[in-house]
C-alpha cells in the first residue's frame, strides 16, 4: 500500500499554490510586459524581410492573412501600401475589441503596435494553454496506454496497471483547464483562437476574413465548446469507469475478474479516442493558426502527448520501485517501458518530419507560413526542441543496458519532457502571441500549478487502493515476465 | 555455438521446452557443463540459464547503421549535388545541406538496409549457416518436436540427465 505522507501532501499543495500565485501575477502584469516590445518588433522586421521569399505570390497572400502569420505579413506589408492600410484597419479593430484598460493607455499610433499588443494580451492565456496541453498529454497518454493494455490483452503490464490508473485519472483536471480557456475565449476575454474574434465571419465587418469564414461550420463558438465538453465527458469518463471496475474487481471472490468488461470498455474508448485525439488537436492547437491546416496534425500532437505520458510513467514506476512499493516489478518491466519511450520518441520524430518535409518540398504559400514563423523568430527554440526530442533520447536510450539503468532513464526523461514542453510551446505561441513570447510568470507558474496538482492527485490515487490488483487475469503472468 | 567433434558428449532428448529449461538449470546447478541445446523454436530465458555470453550484435548493428548513413550521405551529395546538380523541389540551391530534408528518407532507408542485411549476414557467418556449411544438428527430430541437451561426458552425467526427465539418452 502506497503511503501519501504529510510531507508529500504539503509539497504538492505548496507547488500548486505557488504556481497559482505566479499565474495571477502573470495575468495582472501582462499589460506592462507588453511595453518593452517595440524595439524587439523592429528587429523582427529586419529578420523577416530577409527570411521571407520576395515573390509576388507571397505579397498577395499577405492581404488575406493578418493575424495567423502576423509577423511574416508585417515584413510583406511594408512593401505594399494597400496591405499596410489593410493592416492598420484590422489592428485598430482589435484595439476596440480588447477591453483592457492597459491597451487604451498604450495607444500606439502605428498599426503595428496595435497588432502586437493583441499578442501581448494573449500571452498569459497562451502560456496557460501550453501548460494545460502539456499536462493533458500526460493524463490522456497514460489513459490511452492503459486502454491498450486491456484491448491487447497484454500480460506483462498487469503489475503496473494501478500506477497507470492513478495517472490516467488526472486527465480531468487539465480538461477542466481547457474548458476554462475555451469558455473565456468564447467570452472574448482573450484571442488565443483568432477565429473567435467578432465579425471575422461577417462580410460587412472590417474584420472579415474570407478563409476563416469558410470554416464557420466547424469553427464556431457553440460547436467548439460542445466538442470540448464531449472530450471532457468521454476521456474523464473512460478513466473513471476503468478505475471503478478495477476497484470492483478487487472485491470479487478469488478467481473471478472483470477482464472482459474492462476490455470492451477499453476498446470502445480507443475507437472514440481515435477520432477525438485528432479533432481535439485541430480544435485546441491547429485552429490557432486558423488559415493553415495539416492532415497529419492530430497524429503528430498525439505522438508528442503519448511519449510525454510514457516518460512520466517510466519515471514514476522507477520511483515506486526505488521506494520498494512494487516488489513484483523487475528490470524487464522497466526495460519495456524504456523501449516504449525510445520507440515513441522516434515515432514522434517520424511524424514531425513527415509533416515538415511535405510542406518544405511542395513549398505552397498556404502551407509554408507555419514553418516560416517557426524558422524565423523561434528558430533557436525550434532546433533545440528537435535535438531534445530526437537526438537525445536516441543517443541515451539506444543501448539495451541504458534502459535498465536509472540514471540514463532520468537523463532521457529530462530531455524528453523539456523537449515536448517546448514542442507544445512552439505549436501554440507563434500563432497566438507572435513575437511577444518569452518565459515568464505564467509559463513557469502554470507549469508548477499543474505539476503540483499532478503530484497530489497521482499520490492520492496511488494511496487509495493496493498497488497490486488482486484478481486481475494476467497478474501472475506479469510477475513471471522476463526476457 | 560451434560443436566440437573431439570431446565425448552425452545427448539427451526431451519433449517439452519447460522441462528443458528446468533441466539446464538443474544440470548447471550440479556443475555439469551444458555445451549446447537444440530446439525447434527459441526458448525464453534459455540463454541466461545456459550462461551464454551477452551478444555483441547490437554494437555491430550500430556500426553497420553508421556505414549505411555514410553511404547515403556520400551518394546523395555526389549524385544529386556534385556530379549532376539537380533542382530539388523548385529550390535550385545545389547544396547538400539546404536540400537535406529531401535526402532524409534515403539516409533512413540505407541506414536500416545496411544494419539489417549486414546483421543477418554476420549472424549467419558466426553461426556457420552459410551455403555449403556442414550441418551441425545431430538429430533432425530437434527441428520438429523434440528438444536436445548436449553435455560433456563424465562421471554421473547419464544419471543426472535421467533425473531431469529425458526420454532418450545417447553417448557420442
Amino acid at each position: 500500500m502506497f503511503v501519501f505522507t504529510q510531507k508529500a501532501k504539503i509539497f504538492a499543495a505548496a507547488l500548486t499554490l505557488i504556481g497559482l500565485i505566479m499565474v495571477v501575477i502573470g495575468f495582472n502584469s501582462a499589460g506592462h510586459e507588453a511595453e518593452g516590445h517595440d524595439a524587439h518588433a523592429i528587429e523582427m522586421h529586419a529578420d523577416h524581410a530577409d527570411a521571407a521569399p520576395a515573390d509576388e505570390v507571397h505579397a498577395e497572400e499577405a492581404h488575406a492573412d493578418h493575424a495567423e502569420v502576423a509577423h511574416i505579413d508585417h515584413a510583406e506589408a511594408a512593401h505594399g501600401e494597400e496591405a499596410h492600410a489593410d493592416h492598420s484597419e484590422a489592428a485598430h479593430a482589435d484595439h476596440t475589441e480588447v477591453a483592457h484598460a492597459e491597451h487604451a493607455e498604450a495607444g500606439h499610433g502605428d498599426a503595428h503596435g496595435g497588432h502586437e499588443d493583441h499578442g501581448a494580451a494573449n500571452r498569459p492565456w497562451a502560456a496557460l494553454l501550453v501548460n494545460t496541453i502539456f499536462f493533458l498529454g500526460i493524463g490522456i497518454g497514460t489513459l490511452f496506454f492503459l486502454a491498450i493494455q486491456y484491448a491487447a490483452q497484454a500480460g506483462w503490464s498487469a503489475g503496473i496497471l494501478r500506477v497507470m490508473e492513478s495517472v490516467a485519472l488526472f486527465v480531468g483536471i487539465p480538461l477542466l483547464g481547457m474548458l476554462f480557456l475555451v469558455i473565456t475565449g468564447t467570452m472574448e476575454m482573450h484571442h488565443v483562437w483568432h477565429w473567435m474574434q467578432d465579425g471575422i465571419m461577417d462580410p460587412a465587418n472590417p474584420n472579415y476574413d474570407k478563409i476563416i469564414a469558410g470554416k464557420e461550420g466547424y469553427l464556431n463558438d457553440t460547436f467548439f465548446t460542445l466538442r470540448t465538453v464531449a472530450y471532457l465527458v468521454i476521456w474523464a469518463g473512460a478513466a473513471y469507469l476503468l478505475r471503478r471496475n478495477s476497484l470492483k474487481e478487487d472485491q470479487l471472490p478469488e478467481g473471478q475478474n472483470l477482464f472482459f468488461t474492462q476490455r470492451k470498455l477499453a476498446a470502445t474508448f480507443i475507437v472514440l479516442y481515435a477520432v477525438t485525439s485528432s479533432t481535439s488537436a485541430w480544435d485546441w492547437i491547429m485552429s490557432i493558426d486558423t488559415h493553415w491546416f495539416s492532415t497529419l496534425f492530430g497524429w503528430y500532437t498525439f505522438a508528442g502527448m503519448f511519449v510525454t505520458a510514457l516518460t512520466v510513467l517510466n519515471v514514476l514506476v522507477m520511483f515506486l520501485r526505488v521506494k520498494n512499493y512494487l516488489p513484483w516489478v523487475n528490470d524487464n518491466h522497466q526495460h519495456d517501458l524504456g523501449k516504449f519511450m525510445f520507440a515513441f520518441s522516434v515515432f514522434w520524430t517520424y511524424l514531425w518530419f513527415s509533416q515538415y518535409m511535405l510542406i518544405w518540398y511542395s513549398d505552397i504559400p498556404e502551407e509554408t507560413p507555419y514553418y516560416l514563423a517557426r524558422f524565423g523568430e523561434y528558430k533557436t527554440l525550434f532546433i533545440t526542441m528537435l535535438a531534445f526530442n530526437f537526438i537525445m533520447p536516441v543517443l541515451v536510450l539506444m543501448s539495451r543496458d541504458s534502459k535498465r539503468i536509472m540514471g540514463f532513464i532520468l537523463l532521457a526523461a529530462v530531455f524528453v519532457l523539456a523537449g515536448h514542453w517546448m514542442d507544445h510551446y512552439i505549436m501554440i505561441m507563434p500563432g497566438s502571441v507572435g513575437y511577444n513570447y518569452g518565459f515568464g510568470w505564467v509559463e513557469l507558474g502554470g507549469f508548477l500549478f499543474y505539476a503540483g496538482l499532478l503530484l497530489y492527485v497521482v499520490q492520492r490515487n496511488l494511496a487509495a487502493a493496493p498497488l497490486k490488483m488482486k484478481n486481475h487475469a494476467m497478474i501472475h503472468e506479469s510477475k513471471l515476465f522476463h526476457q | 555455438m560451434a560443436h566440437t567433434e573431439h570431446t565425448p558428449v552425452v545427448r539427451a532428448l526431451y519433449l517439452d521446452d519447460d522441462v528443458v529449461l528446468d533441466a539446464v538449470k538443474s544440470l548447471r546447478g550440479k556443475g555439469i557443463k551444458v555445451k549446447e541445446v537444440y530446439s525447434p523454436f527459441p526458448i525464453h530465458g534459455l540463454d541466461k540459464a545456459m550462461g551464454l555470453k551477452e551478444t555483441r550484435i547490437a554494437m555491430a548493428a550500430f556500426i553497420y547503421g553508421l556505414i549505411g548513413l555514410t553511404v547515403a550521405i556520400t551518394i546523395t551529395s555526389y549524385m544529386m549535388n556534385l556530379d549532376w546538380p539537380q533542382n530539388i523541389g523548385g529550390k535550385p540551391s545545389m547544396t547538400w545541406g539546404k536540400n537535406m530534408p529531401a535526402f532524409v528518407p534515403i539516409m533512413f532507408e540505407l541506414t536500416v538496409f545496411f544494419a539489417a542485411h549486414l546483421m543477418v549476414w554476420t549472424f549467419m557467418i558466426i553461426n556457420k549457416l552459410y551455403p555449403g556449411a556442414e550441418p551441425q544438428n545431430p538429430d533432425p527430430r530437434t527441428t520438429d518436436h523434440h528438444f536436445m541437451i548436449e553435455v560433456a561426458a563424465g562421471e554421473g552425467v547419464v544419471d543426472a540427465l535421467k533425473d531431469t526427465g529425458a526420454i532418450e539418452i545417447a553417448e557420442a
